[in-house]
């Protein structure tokens, strides 16, 4: 390995079916320690990239490692560093999550004392405690997932992936969810590489992103470097009340405007410089109530549309 | 054997350690996999509704013919004689209900479909199977344990079934059976389990083909329909076409019509089964051929055939049914090991 820091890393990695180009040509190095979010729509690659990287599926072309070993050719070597949760995981819904979590350990060869060891600690750490000795069956999709947490972590992985981790969970449990995962690399030092396509929670947890559209990733990294990747014009959004003509004028007379476009109820203005205070300041001494003063480019949706916009 | 197989395994593990990783650190994993896949499936197997339901099916029909055999062997006796008389319970069918042996070459392959007809697709609904090849193990150990555990439940319950079905015999009857006749009957259990197996090694191939537990279910019991009921139809229909026998003194005509209708229907693993375990269970069968001409069996002397020459005459269905289950097992790992694992 030429850079010691980074634990995945693919070079080329293609995936065709027939004529479909699942993942095309992806280049991506994961640094250890890390939590990086593979972004992108349904039918983007992100699984197919993923399942790469476990050696279940061959790639076309291309190669991908994790930790010096080839995914392809060594996948039993990779499997036993890498933890991975499938997107929908399963588990023998007539066992007990402590059964379920019992034959993982097994599976991986750890030793008997050490599993109960593992499972009493990790079940307490997903907050499972209640529910350990209850069948699967009668879990929630929200304790199943978290079980699937817990259930990566029976082997002790250097490399947690997670394929679409909040898929299907309630608004609390995607919070709780989030927090679990940001741990285990901030606290057990692990490198965690998730995929999802909601945005908010990704951009909440990650420390970079990749973009990934049609098999290619367009865009990687954090996401100041990814906001800054843009043109160097910033968009205002903006709306007040009343919103009469007279507003439409104020806002095209102000200084620094270069470009003044109507959206549904708010307007968007381009320019190259921050217009919220002097827009704002001239807007209240006009006496409208300001209803929306927000700079475009902030967030990852933003991020997102602008590089979708930019691939149609 | 086994034990012969995991020192080999760990003979290549070995060296597939020292050549690739240089470490040592606990590469013995890789083969764990199947000992704890295969515990796991076998508890699966035990506790399972499925499972109850095949055992009291074989048990109560077993039991049923064996009884009918049992009360009409009287007049089998005075008919044929006493000798072997411990076998006749297998083979001879009382006054309503088929022999035993029927029951077995029918049922059978039941077992088989329905302790495997869901074993790799049921996983990938569940959602477990990409969990399952996520874990340090090789992909045939899937396969390997889930048919090993299979294979054990058949024959422990083959063997309980024979054991108890022979007991209530001795009872019955009230003649306990010779050494002979024993050997007989085990190698008749013997048998009944590789036939079993084999349709194991069917369903669990649907199981890997076909997506969903049902269309491998139906299909499967397509193929156990065709085999063991149109099997001999076709076979019959193909002889008479290629072969037609108009005229009765045709003797050619008749001979090749009938060994082509037997070649055929030998493809059938039932009719394998039955013809075996039925020159096994039968001392006097002298010969798997349907008829014989007066000067092939002119100077022969009557009587029952040794077990060793019984064992002769049907060592090439024991490797046909094997070979079958071999071929069953090579499609299946080459399908399942292009497949890709997707989880829903």
């Amino acid at each position: 390995m030429e850079n010691k820091n980074c634990i995945i890393k693919t070079e080329g990695l293609t995936k065709r079916y027939g004529s479909l180009t699942a993942v095309n040509g992806l280049n991506l190095e994961i640094r250890e320690g890390e939590v990086f979010g593979l972004l992108g729509p349904n039918g983007a690659g992100k699984t197919t990239t993923i399942l790469m990287l476990l050696g279940l599926t061959e790639p076309t072309g291309g190669k991908a490692s994790i930790s010096g070993f080839n995914c392809t050719r060594e996948p039993i070597a990779v499997k036993r560093i890498v933890g991975y949760m499938p997107d929908n995981v399963g588990f023998y819904g007539d066992m007990t999550g402590r059964e379920n979590l019992r034959f993982t350990g097994a599976l991986n060869g750890v030793s008997k004392e050490e599993t109960e060891k593992r499972i009493d600690s990790l079940i307490a750490r997903v907050g499972l405690q209640h529910a350990a000795d209850r069948r699967v069956n009668t879990y929630s999709r929200g304790m199943k997932q978290r079980l699937g947490i817990a259930d990566v972590l029976m082997k002790d992985p250097r490399v947690v992936i997670l394929d679409e981790p909040t898929l299907g969970i309630d608004p609390e449990g995607i919070h709780e969810l989030m927090a679990l995962i940001r741990q285990l690399a901030e606290e057990d030092g692990r490198t965690v590489l998730l995929s999802s396509h909601q945005l908010y929670q990704v951009q909440q947890i990650c420390d970079r992103v990749g973009i990934f559209v049609k098999g290619s990733l367009i865009a990687c990294g954090n996401l100041e470097e990814l906001s800054r990747n843009k043109s160097g014009v910033r968009t205002l959004e903006f709306a007040a009340q009343p919103d009469d003509e007279s507003l439409n004028r104020l806002i095209r007379s102000l200084d620094g405007a270069q470009d003044v476009r109507r959206e549904k109820d708010f307007y968007l203005i381009d320019s190259t410089q921050d217009l919220r205070t002097d827009l704002a300041k001239a807007a209240l001494e006009d006496g409208y109530a300001l209803c929306l003063v927000r700079e475009r480019g902030g967030d990852l949706d933003d991020i997102y549309r602008s590089y979708f916009a930019r691939r149609e | 054997m086994k034990a012969a197989a995991d020192f080999i395994r760990q003979g290549t593990q070995w060296l597939h350690t020292a050549s690739r990783f240089q470490g040592s650190r606990g590469d013995a994993r890789g083969n764990t996999g199947l000992m704890v896949l295969y515990h796991k499936e076998l508890e699966d197997q035990f506790s399972s509704k499925r499972f109850l339901i095949v055992l009291g099916l074989i048990f109560v029909t077993g039991l049923a013919s064996v009884y009918s055999a049992a009360s009409g062997i009287h007049a089998a006796v005075s008919k044929q004689g006493t000798d072997f008389v411990f076998l006749k319970l297998f083979t001879s069918s009382g006054a309503s209900l088929p022999s035993f042996l029927t029951f077995i070459a029918f049922s059978g392959p039941i077992v088989g479909l329905a302790l495997g007809f869901d074993a790799i697709n049921g996983e990938r609904s569940r959602g477990t199977l990409s969990r399952l090849m996520a874990q340090p193990i090789y992909r045939d150990a899937v396969i390997n344990g889930k048919y090993l555990a299979g294979l054990t439940v058949i024959a422990i319950m083959v063997f309980s079934i024979g054991l108890i079905v022979g007991g209530l015999g001795i009872i019955l009857i009230g003649v306990p059976p010779t050494a002979e006749e024993l050997a007989r009957i085990l190698l008749f259990l013997v048998f009944t389990v590789v036939y079993m197996a084999l349709w194991l090694a069917v369903s669990m191939l649907f199981s890997i083909l076909f997506r969903h537990a049902a269309t491998s279910a139906l299909s499967v019991i397509a193929v156990w329909l065709f085999f063991v009921i149109f099997m001999q139809l076709v076979a019959g229909i193909v002889a008479n076409a290629l072969f037609p026998v108009s005229d009765s003194a045709n003797y050619a005509a008749m001979i090749h019509n009938v060994n082509t209708q037997q070649a055929l229907s030998r493809l059938s693993p039932s009719v394998l089964y039955s013809e075996a375990v039925g020159t096994i269970l039968d001392p006097s069968a002298r010969t798997l051929s349907s008829f014989l001409l007066t000067d092939q069996i002119q100077g022969a002397v009557a009587g029952a055939l040794p077990f060793g020459q019984s064992v002769l005459l049907v060592w090439p269905h024991l490797i046909g049914l094997l070979a079958l289950t071999v071929l069953c097992f090579a499609i299946s790992y080459i399908s399942f090991m292009r497949q890709e694992v997707r989880a829903g």
